[in-house]
């Protein structure tokens, strides 16, 4: 069976060029890139030139990039990083709708050593509501740390004026670019940013590898302390391969961006008007006159994610649901819950997620798929009945 | 992805007894939207008490559906002092095991049953001592302090995990930290 893939967000396909760019460095090219005899140091050039790849993505320069294993890897490092650097100043501000690598970490950060964090709301559309975000921000204020973009519904943050905002005040900020990355594009320069994630997973890059965008003069304190590689910003034998996917990728991301706003931005917009048209009781999550080209969360009313993605799963399809059921806990999904998405659509919530992979094919095998499985599952729903919900 | 038997799978593509049934003499309702599981479950029951027909309604996960349609399948010809016998754990062993975080599929089912036989009875279902904390999953502030002494739970989470309570739409986890800090203050004393 041909697996049709719409959990971009989630993780993608490595490009095959990337694959390409990559094999040598899994075999024979293993030299240690801090060599100093050449069979290292060809292996350093090509690092060096994926450094640059990065840079030139997001418009920064190759000694601001620094390699991690993670998008995860890199949000925590820049947090603490921002901590270290002002230890007197107790306050962190972020969102409601933050990835658990920055939610998680902020409340540990509260928990453990007593900073006063200050979570900034959404509103029923998933935008930021920045009058109280700008309330907040304080002489004692460390960090500002703020998505790009939501995972879940591709919502795009004012990341631009927020920086500019942050600048204005003295405060470092961060953005998590893990799910803008490839999709819109991004320039540190531009937005004004201090730190920047991305993760190599989400741009057809492999997994393991992920970047920190550092500002030059930003004196940064690693997280991991140990030899001199990524000019001493980060500790540990370089993972080479994937570094130098990564740069592959990056490359192949700034050449494709423009089909992230016509072809993909197409095939979503046609699979959103086909399904509200043909699907009864189906909304859209989050604010669609700013989000992701790729992105798509359609709230089904009165059937369970789960249950959806299984009867896709039959046929191959791949997504996501915002739905508790496909968790290892039982708690909704903390955006949609902050966006106050109905319960009766929230657990019917499935995340489309595209790529400049998927066909407009593709596209008409999932509506009808999903047409069937949404009805089928609708006749056995107690809360549905006479073609509404009751 | 859930670790699903071909039980499971089968009866939640290919649920049995499916439907509102016009003619059912015993209903019982359990879960609702908010929580995200839901179940009807209807009965038709003779003059001997003995269940001819059952059918369900449900909102929710595969091993949700595929509880349910267990369900029926198990207490069909059953008399109802012998359904009201079956346990959450009959359901989940008859779909030859549920994983530990979908249990709650099943208790729904044992509810939904024990609520139908009640209402054939026309009896009232005696409350639980104590008050309802989570009505998501029907649990009690005894209950609650009751697993925090015996299991030493500390968190709302913990709570959570062992009981279900406030897994659902989370509108209790204020009232069960509270409970917490109560039983918590209780046992320092």
């Amino acid at each position: 069976m041909d697996v049709i893939y719409t959990d971009n967000n989630a993780t993608t396909k490595v490009a095959d060029e990337v694959i390409e760019t990559m094999v040598p460095f899994l075999g024979q090219f293993y030299g240690n890139p801090s060599s100093m005899y050449t069979f290292g140091d060809e292996v350093g050039k090509k690092i060096r030139r994926a450094r640059q790849q990065v840079a030139q993505l997001i418009n920064a320069q190759p000694e601001e990039i620094v390699f991690t294993s993670c998008g995860t890897e890199s949000d925590n490092a820049a947090i603490n990083a921002a901590i270290k650097a002002f230890p007197e100043k107790k306050h962190l501000i972020t969102s409601v709708v933050e990835h658990p690598a920055i939610k998680n970490l902020f409340s540990h950060l509260a928990q453990t050593q007593g900073y006063e964090v200050t979570f900034v709301p959404v509103d029923k559309k998933g935008r930021l509501d920045t009058d109280i975000l700008y309330e907040s921000m304080t002489q004692n204020t460390a960090l500002i740390s703020l998505m790009w973009a939501n995972n879940e519904t591709g919502v795009i943050f004012p990341i631009e004026e927020i920086a500019q905002k942050a600048k204005e005040k003295g405060i470092l900020f961060h953005t998590d670019a893990v799910q803008a990355t490839g999709k819109v594009e991004i320039d540190v320069k531009a937005a004004g940013v201090d730190m920047l994630s991305l993760s190599g997973h989400k741009i057809h890059a492999p997994k393991g590898v992920g970047v920190l965008y550092v500002k030059k003069g930003f004196k940064f304190l690693p997280f991991l302390i140990g030899g001199h590689q990524e000019g001493g910003r980060r500790g540990g034998t370089e993972n080479t391969a994937a570094i130098i996917g990564l740069g592959k990728a990056c490359e192949l991301a700034k050449e494709n961006l423009g089909l992230m706003d016509t072809q993909v931005k197409g095939l979503r917009d046609y699979l959103e008007s086909r399904l509200l048209k043909e699907i009864p009781a189906t909304s859209v999550n989050g604010d669609t006159e700013n989000r992701l080209p790729n992105t798509l969360s359609m709230g089904f009313d009165a059937v369970e994610g789960e249950s959806i993605l299984m009867l896709l799963d039959r046929k191959g399809i791949c997504a996501s649901s915002g739905s508790a059921c496909t968790s290892g806990s039982l708690d909704p999904s903390h955006v949609l819950m902050a966006m106050e998405v109905p319960f009766k659509s929230a657990h019917g919530t499935i995340r489309f997620s595209l790529s400049h992979y998927n066909t407009r094919e593709e596209m008409d095998l999932i509506v009808e798929t999903l047409v069937p499985a949404i009805d089928k599952l609708r006749q056995m729903s107690p809360f549905w009945k006479d073609g509404k919900m009751i | 992805m859930w670790d699903y038997t071909d039980k499971v799978k089968e009866h939640f593509l290919n649920p049995k007894n499916v439907g509102e049934m016009e003619d059912a003499n015993a209903v019982g309702e359990t879960g609702s939207l908010n929580c995200g599981d839901a179940l009807k479950l209807f009965l038709k029951v003779n003059e001997n008490e003995r269940i001819i027909d059952a059918s369900f309604m449900t909102f929710g996960c595969a091993s949700a559906v595929a509880s349910s349609s267990a369900l029926t399948e198990i207490i069909k010809g059953m008399t109802l002092d012998e359904a009201a016998r079956v346990t959450n754990d009959d359901i989940a062993d008859y779909l030859g095991g549920l994983p530990k975080e979908k249990m709650h599929c099943s208790v729904m089912g044992q509810s939904a049953l024990k609520k139908a036989i009640a209402d054939f009875r026309g009896i009232q279902i005696l409350a639980k001592p104590g008050e309802v904390v989570c009505e998501c999953f029907d649990v009690t502030d005894l209950e609650i302090i009751d697993a925090v002494k015996t299991n030493g739970l500390e968190t709302t989470e913990d709570v959570t995990h062992y009981l279900k309570a406030g897994g659902g739409c989370g509108q209790c986890l204020d009232r069960i930290e509270e409970v917490i800090e109560t039983a918590k203050q209780a046992q320092e004393n």
